[in-house]
């Protein structure tokens, strides 16, 4: 089965070309051709999850090919079960923003689906690489699509948008090519074997500041991405100005890839730097939790307020990474599916919302319950889960993630916990004035027709199964967490205590 | 038996869950029986766990699956019900159903039956699930479930943005203790590594020492979860307007059984206040105060609502002080008096309210004086019973026991000349209410007939609030006292004055209600005068507690919020406009200057260079032989001397 990895990234990646090159002006075709290829890939997925087995050691699959073998490239993939999470989540939400873009995309399909889906290759390709370079190279494949579908699809201030979301981005990937490099360098002098492969690499040795600066190099580039807090000032651009697919793609799996990086790299990688950096790194995570929920409460367009929630959001996943300890990386691993699942969901949401009112902006709707039950259910239920409502799916990682805080440092979780009320504060705020109150208008409402429930009940059942019955999620978190609670030193050395 | 728990919550939470998927396909009026047959069936399995002897064996149990499971953190769906949640369930199944029944006809012309029932249903099993659940995270479960039909039940008639912005205010009130509550979970599971609450307590009272820093640490934390949900001083600012949703909804949730669950909360982990002797003092402290505050706010309120909502607050502080005095089967019994009584008065007012033209000052229902006997005498069982009028009522017996219990704890008297001073209180305005409704009414104006479901309900409420009490006689009397001692081994049991001390107290406790209604009644004469009491306004607005709230943490929290975004946008944006802006003139710099100025030029001029090398060498190709000779023959003389020299 292996070789279905290698299908996960290049069916999409080819049917982005064959779509481009033969898709001009058949917009019908082009929509079900995209459709159906997403849906195949999510069917992969399924399959890949339904037979590979929580229990077994380290990688489910794997799919090792040369590439440039003088430079000590190749093309390695793997899958273990926080891979295959991401690319399921990744799986499940390129069929829903083609289907969300079904009417509300009018020109250039062909264009656009091409894009889509050569994004959501680079985004499992991130997922699967194990080496550096292919890392890189997927790195930035996600990147070139986006910066098109902000700048070709998105609203009115999308170039600008469109050009700090890659000017940010790009700083970020650049440091981590140093570094790449770097670690490259080094560990080719220390044993004389020039590779890229991550499991090579994984044993350099890396005395105290060059540890620290390759560290930094990556966590950077990663840190964007999440994103955390003083360089988050991208996403509310590019999520408000980005189309209703584009906010899903981002929101849902780019902001993952960061974290994904963090756990995948930045631990195993770097150990020792990175629990000299950990107390800095909670840091981060918390002032990010309490200052995305604080300015996400005067947010007047709807878009930019759900992006700050996702600054709010990302920083528990930050918090929970830099814990090491069982309950903090399996929080934080399960609210990444489960902020992927609510915010996709909400972005879905309110894309329906702005296509009936026209506007985003809060102070222009109003009482849109009455008309609209349907529309106003759905956003209440994504709502209650982004807020933390036990039996959704943000709660358990959340909780998970403050329980593990806690026994690290009993402040930062009650300083993190308070976002929780935050949370309420804000989101509450929103849906009273866009849901509630007197009806701003009396013009004629049209709730959600059947594809548009479609999409809403698959993403309601999946908060709902998050929330209710993670284990066959959980399951397959137990190898990778254990394995990077294991390459923590301090740890294997017996000295925890030292680490707390 | 125990294989039949999950019903007590799951025959609610199917009823919701059929509401809201199949809702598309009943009718109006399918919801209301829906909605109270799923009641019913949680109602019947507690009486049939009452049957098989529920009441002597030992705690039933029953574990569906675990909810998540990451190393230590277990937390399962799994049940437990002893005579704690015995107690609990069954007066939330059984007022939870006859509020259901009430609502039918209640209800009956509201066009969004659907939601209202939805939630009515979900907020049952949340609270339900919230008694029985075995661990701590399964009780949270049922906390913020309670805590979001609150919120959606509030603010049912959400078109009016007061009373929507009043279910906001509830839920986030509550989420501040509800944080408390979240936090006092970690600490105890990282203690303990567990989160079942009776492996927790059991391990709580072997390794941790009385008066040691964890568990008051860990009865604080838990202290303020039960703070915010149950309404006590300082978090009680948002029950009153509660008071905006159906009447049928404050009975139940802002009445009977939502706001003891902070009551039951601390019942529940009473080892952990017993081992923090100074967290369970403040416990009664803020009980007590609590007493006097809502009493107090009670006695200047006009809509009717509203005083029953300040008492409320008042009487689960009575509930508090008897939990802070080890009292913890007698804060039950109240908890169980005051079900009755309060749900008692608030549909009796409810009634009034729906038959007025939806009129809720007192002043104006009495002048309206159109009330049923039916209701008077509802209202009149309801309002004796919570004054604690002597010996027939429920509320007295309740209300006696824990005013005697007090006077032997810890700065007892005190406590105690506080909390009888707040039953004084009760009676007086809770009694300025009757007068103001009920004296010289006359019914002569044609009533609308009450229908028969509101009728049953109302009459099953009164009698249950005459007879509950008397399952616990007050010491030293005959007759029954099964309570504390059925409750003895669960709940533990208060130390008592010696005998002759509380049969002065008790008697003291008959009096004051009496006292209360005749100030009651002379009271509401000099208000009809024209005489309002000293500090009605302050007293009205409850101690202007909002505004205290608005200025010293709303309108921070706002400011603090503008501050930041108008920082990110000046810096962060500002910052990247000037970067983006001296890139650009950076540019326009090299292209005027380097490209324009410098190599254009240098180029354009190596070009005019060349141009006029080619022009002036051109013309030496003229074709004349002879100067092509000479130029040869100087060429050789020139190289011929260089070369010689």
């Amino acid at each position: 089965m292996n070789w279905l990895l290698s299908v996960l990234i290049f069916l999409p990646l080819s049917g982005a070309l064959m779509i481009a090159l033969t898709g001009h002006n058949k917009t019908i075709y082009v929509r079900w051709a995209a459709l159906t290829i997403s849906t195949v890939e999510l069917s992969i997925a399924l399959g890949l999850w339904w037979i590979a087995s929580p229990d077994s050691d380290g990688y489910l699959y794997i799919v090792q090919v040369p590439w440039i073998p003088t430079m000590g490239i190749q093309f390695l993939l793997g899958m273990d079960g926080l891979s295959l999470l991401l690319v399921l989540l990744t799986t499940l939400l390129v069929p829903i923003a083609i289907l969300v873009s079904w009417r509300s995309i009018s020109h250039n399909w062909s264009t656009f689906a091409a894009l889509l889906l050569a994004t959501q290759a680079g985004i499992i390709g991130v997922f699967l690489a194990l080496d550096l370079i292919l890392f890189y190279v997927f790195w930035e494949l996600m990147l070139v699509p986006m910066y098109f579908l902000i700048g070709l699809w998105g609203h009115e201030r999308r170039l600008y948008a469109a050009y700090k979301f890659f000017l940010f981005t790009v700083t970020g990937s650049l440091l981590m090519l140093v570094a790449i490099l770097g670690l490259y360098f080094i560990h080719g002098e220390q044993t004389g074997i020039y590779t890229f492969d991550y499991f090579k690499l994984l044993h350099t040795n890396l005395s105290g500041d060059t540890g620290m600066w390759l560290m930094l190099g990556f966590f950077v580039a990663f840190a964007v991405k999440i994103p955390l807090f003083p360089i988050h000032s991208w996403l509310p651009d590019a999520h408000t100005e980005a189309p209703t697919a584009g906010s899903i793609i981002l929101a849902g799996l780019l902001l993952k890839t960061g974290a994904y990086g963090l756990l995948r790299f930045c631990l195993p990688l770097f150990p020792e730097a990175s629990i000299d950096f950990a107390p800095f790194a909670m840091a981060l995570g918390v002032v990010g939790i309490l200052y995305g929920a604080l300015l996400a409460l005067v947010q007047e367009d709807i878009k930019r307020l759900i992006a700050y929630s996702s600054i709010s959001h990302l920083g528990f996943v930050v918090f929970g990474i830099y814990t090491w300890n069982q309950e903090g990386l399996h929080g934080a691993m399960l609210l990444m599916l489960a902020h992927g699942a609510t915010t996709s969901a909400m972005f879905a949401t309110i894309g329906m919302l702005e296509e009936r009112t026209g506007t985003r902006l809060l102070s222009c709707m109003g009482g849109l319950l009455s008309p609209m039950p349907r529309l106003g259910a759905m956003l209440l239920l994504f709502t209650l889960s982004a807020m933390g409502m036990p039996g959704l799916a943000n709660f358990v990682g959340e909780f998970l993630v403050l329980a593990g805080v806690y026994q690290v440092s009993a402040s930062l979780a009650i300083a993190g916990a308070m976002g929780i009320v935050a949370s309420a504060i804000y989101l509450l705020w929103m849906y009273q004035r866009a849901m509630l109150g007197e009806q701003s208008s009396d013009r004629i409402w049209v709730d959600l027709d059947r594809r548009e429930m479609l999409i809403l009940t698959l993403l309601a059942v999946t908060v709902l199964w998050l929330g209710l019955y993670p284990a066959p999620f959980l399951d397959y978190l137990q190898v990778p967490a254990t394995g990077i609670i294991e390459s923590n030193p301090a740890i294997m050395t017996g000295t925890e205590d030292a680490f707390r | 038996m125990s294989q039949f728990l999950w019903l007590i919550p799951g025959s609610p939470m199917l009823g919701a869950l059929i509401i809201a998927l199949l809702g598309g396909y009943l009718k109006q009026r399918h919801f209301s029986i829906l909605a109270s047959c799923a009641a019913a069936v949680a109602f019947l399995t507690v009486l049939l766990a009452w049957l098989m002897g529920a009441a002597t064996s030992q705690p039933l149990q029953q574990t569906l699956y675990t909810w998540i499971g990451v190393g230590n953190w277990m937390p399962t769906i799994g049940f437990t019900l002893d005579r704690l949640a015995l107690v609990m369930v069954s007066v939330v199944s059984s007022i939870g159903l006859l509020i259901h029944i009430y609502s039918i006809t209640f209800m009956a012309g509201d066009s969004d039956q659907r939601r209202y029932y939805f939630f009515l249903n979900l907020f049952l099993a949340g609270m339900l699930l919230l008694i029985l659940a075995d661990n701590l995270l399964l009780l949270y479960l049922g906390w913020e479930l309670v805590g979001l039909c609150s919120f959606a039940l509030i603010g049912f008639w959400y078109r009016d943005p007061l009373r929507a912005s009043a279910g906001r205010k509830a839920f986030i009130t509550t989420r501040i203790g509800d944080l408390s509550l979240a936090l006092g979970i970690f600490l105890l599971f990282n203690e303990f590594n567990e989160l079942s609450v009776s492996v927790l307590l059991a391990n709580a009272t072997v390794q941790w020492e009385t008066g040691s820093q964890m568990p008051i640490l860990a009865a604080l934390l838990i202290l303020g979860g039960a703070i915010g949900k149950s309404a006590q001083l300082p978090l009680q600012i948002w029950l009153p307007d509660a008071m905006a949703g159906p009447s049928p909804v404050s009975a139940l949730i802002h009445a009977a059984t939502m706001v003891t669950a902070g009551v039951y909360l601390i019942a529940r982990t009473y080892p952990l206040f017993e081992l923090a002797p100074q967290v369970q003092w403040s416990v009664a402290a803020i009980g007590t105060l609590t007493i006097i505050y809502g009493a107090s706010a009670a006695l200047a309120q006009n809509d009717i609502k509203r005083v029953l909502a300040y008492s409320t607050i008042s009487q689960v502080g009575y509930m508090f002080l008897a939990l802070g005095c080890g009292a913890n089967a007698l804060a039950l019994l109240h908890l169980t008096t005051h079900a009755f009584f309060k749900a008692l008065l608030f549909l009796t007012a409810g009634t009034m309210i729906r038959t007025n033209d939806n009129e809720h000052n007192i002043h104006n229902l009495g002048k309206r004086g159109n009330h049923s006997s039916l209701i008077r005498w509802c209202f009149l069982i309801g309002a004796a019973s919570l004054a604690g009028f002597p010996i027939i009522t429920a509320g007295f017996y309740s209300k006696e026991a824990i005013l005697t219990a007090t006077w032997s704890a810890p700065t007892g008297p005190l406590l105690w000349a506080f909390a009888a001073f707040g039953s004084l209180l009760t009676a007086v305005y809770i009694f300025r209410v009757y007068f103001f409704v009920f004296q010289g009414s006359r019914s002569g104006s044609p009533m609308p007939p009450i229908p028969a479901p509101m009728t049953w309900s109302l009459s099953i409420l009164a009698l249950a609030s005459l007879v509950v009490g008397f399952v616990e006689f007050p010491e030293g009397w005959p007759g029954l006292h099964l309570w504390s001692d059925w409750l003895r081994d669960e709940l533990g049991s208060a130390s008592h004055p010696t005998l002759a001390t509380a049969y002065s107290l008790q008697f003291i406790a008959c009096v004051l209600p009496l006292i209360g209604i005749g100030v009651a009644l002379v009271l509401v004469r000099r208000e009809k005068l024209g005489f309002e009491l000293p500090l009605a306004a302050f007293l009205r607005t409850g101690w202007n507690f909002d505004a205290l709230y608005q200025i010293i943490l709303i309108r921070p929290y706002f400011t603090l919020a503008r501050f930041f975004k108008n920082v990110e946008a000046l810096l962060i944006e500002g910052t990247l406009q000037k970067m983006t802006r001296s890139g650009m003139t950076v540019a326009t710099a090299c292209r005027d200057g380097l490209e324009y100025g410098v190599l254009n030029k240098s180029i354009t001029g190596l070009l005019a260079g060349l141009r006029l090398g080619h022009m002036r060498l051109s013309a030496t190709q003229n074709g004349l032989l002879s100067r092509y000779a000479l130029m040869i023959s100087a060429g050789a003389v020139f190289l011929l001397g260089y070369w010689l020299w």
